[in-house]
């Protein structure tokens, strides 16, 4: 989007920008509890371990709530038009922010069902957004990214 | 043995508020802030002279400073909204246990005067700010996003309509119309809300609160000593404060707040139940807020805040009168509400708001609500008559 505000990076999230310029998700992961952390941090929220990982997530997720933005011009988005902010709940549970694109606004519920796809930032990093995930016809959900 | 309690050991003796229909104030800064303590003080029969407790969300020491004040309580809490709710929670608490005696907390912000004129007015945290690598990058508009997501999923959980919501902007309009300092003060209906434009969907421009200037004080001082000042107390009766998140991306869940903690832990301090509630001035920076307030508060059940308002039960005339002065729907709001609450559930319970006097109004809450629905400080307050 035109005007997107492109994200700091500090020193304990540097890993995982690294992975967005392969276009890797990773998901930091409390080595005693397992839980899925997001925002990243230092110690473990659930059980204050200190030794925490990158994992490999599988990049699909769940709507968990978002919002359609209407108000033109935005400082993200420019002229352009309506765009949705959602909550993603990650498969491996941890819960982040992002834009839900390549579908009408009208589409998105609470609910629906999201993968990871990536918007290229200026310095090579990538930024994770989420677009429905399509459902083959026996039901099954197609998880490998489309071509674009 | 000291009593391990609030109830009744202090008393709202003295407010002050200031808003104009124009939405603008003619000063700001802190000759507001002083105008609004010394018009506080002088409604308590107090003076300046009679203060060793200062209040204030972003530095109680430079205040206390500018006044001329050396005080032996000092506080600085800003938890948003709900600053004056945690103010008046913690200078209760200094009070009873003797570390001061009469506290004062103010608030005065101009932002729609300040924007015309050209005044610097932007705040920035200092520091690493992880709102700034995951959540300012997507464009969720602010203040507005983060209470759109939770009425997002309060409809998908519950089926609440956007009429309801209205239903709550429409109440309030008509409070405001009682109120001659209010900013908007024509009736609405549920078509106005739903015709204005879309913000954040699913709210509305009228969700949404106003931006106007707005200035207000409270004095506090003991029970006993309340007895001897000029209005009738409004004593404290339960006092409690409660935050799970700061960031909307790390709300537990988006349709509970951390109302559901304060708001019964207050009530139980105060010996009551919502049933006994005579006027809620519950927060209302957007409907869906004042939605969440009546739910986690116990006025209904979870869920079931869309129907409760439906038939304006919180309106003039309604079993429960909430945000009498207009809110920050209608009357005013400069940015952190609070102190407003206060102010009108004390002149409630004096019996001082003319044409929207809830009759023999005895127990009145003031429900603050800080940050993004982060930061929840609600403030039972009562008359003599119930102490």
């Amino acid at each position: 989007m035109p005007g997107r505000l492109e994200p700091p990076v500090s020193e304990t999230t540097e890993p995982f920008w690294d992975a967005t310029r392969q276009r890797n998700l990773l998901v930091q992961t409390c080595t005693r509890c397992r839980r899925a952390i997001a925002y990243p941090r230092e110690v473990c929220p659930f059980c204050a371990f200190t030794e925490l990982e990158w994992r490999e997530a599988a990049g699909t997720g769940t709507v968990y709530s978002f919002t359609v933005e209407h108000k033109t011009p935005s400082p993200v988005a420019g002229a352009e038009g309506p765009y949705a902010v959602g909550l993603i709940d990650l498969d491996e549970g941890a819960r982040v922010m992002t834009n839900i694109v390549n579908c009408p606004v009208s589409s998105i519920s609470v609910g629906l069902r999201v993968r990871v796809t990536w918007e290229a930032l200026t310095d090579g990093r990538h930024l994770p957004l989420f677009e429905p995930l399509a459902t083959r016809a026996d039901g099954a959900e197609e998880t490998q990214e489309m071509e674009a | 043995m000291m009593k391990r309690t609030l109830r009744g050991a202090a008393a709202i003796v003295g407010v002050a508020d200031d808003a104009s229909p124009t939405g603008e104030l003619g000063l700001h800064g802190r000759a507001l802030e002083a105008a609004m303590i010394d018009r506080a003080l002088a409604d308590a029969g107090l003076s300046r002279s009679d203060v060793d407790g200062v209040c204030h969300a972003t530095s109680s020491v430079a205040l206390a400073e500018y006044l001329g004040i050396h005080p032996r309580f000092t506080e600085s809490t800003n938890t948003g909204g709900s600053s004056y709710e945690v103010h008046a929670e913690h200078a209760a608490a200094a009070i009873a246990t003797g570390l001061c005696d009469v506290v004062v907390s103010v608030y005065a912000s101009t932002p729609r005067s300040d924007r015309k004129r050209g005044r610097a007015n932007a705040w920035r945290p200092p520091g690493p700010n992880p709102a700034a690598e995951w959540e300012w990058p997507y464009g969720l508009r602010m203040p507005m996003g983060p209470y759109a997501m939770a009425a997002t999923r309060h409809m998908a959980l519950y089926g609440t309509t956007s009429e309801q919501l209205a239903q709550i902007a429409v109440s309030t309009r008509e409070w405001a119309t009682l109120n001659p300092r209010a900013r908007y003060q024509e009736p609405i209906a549920i078509a106005d809300v739903l015709a204005s434009p879309m913000q954040s969907s699913p709210l509305h421009l009228l969700d949404c609160c106003l931006v106007t200037d707005g200035a207000g004080a409270f004095v506090m001082t003991s029970a006993e000593r309340a007895k001897d000042l000029a209005k009738p107390p409004a004593y404290v009766l339960g006092a409690a404060t409660a935050h799970d998140h700061m960031m909307i991306s790390e709300m537990p869940e988006l349709t509970t707040t951390p109302g559901a903690v304060s708001g019964p832990a207050a009530f139980s301090m105060a010996g009551i139940t919502p049933h006994e509630v005579d006027v809620l001035m519950g927060y209302d920076s957007f409907t869906i807020t004042a939605l969440l307030h009546l739910e986690d508060l116990g006025f209904c059940d979870k869920g079931e805040g869309g129907p409760f308002v439906e038939d304006n039960k919180i309106g003039p005339g309604g079993s429960l009168p909430m945000n009498t002065n207009g809110g920050g729907l209608s009357y005013t709001h400069p940015g952190a509400y609070g102190m407003f609450l206060l102010v009108e559930a004390a002149r409630q319970l004096r019996g001082e708001c003319g044409q929207r006097q809830v009759p023999d109004a005895q127990i009145a809450v003031a429900h603050g609500s800080g940050m993004v629905l982060s930061v929840m400080s609600t403030i039972v307050l009562g008359t003599e008559a119930v102490l």
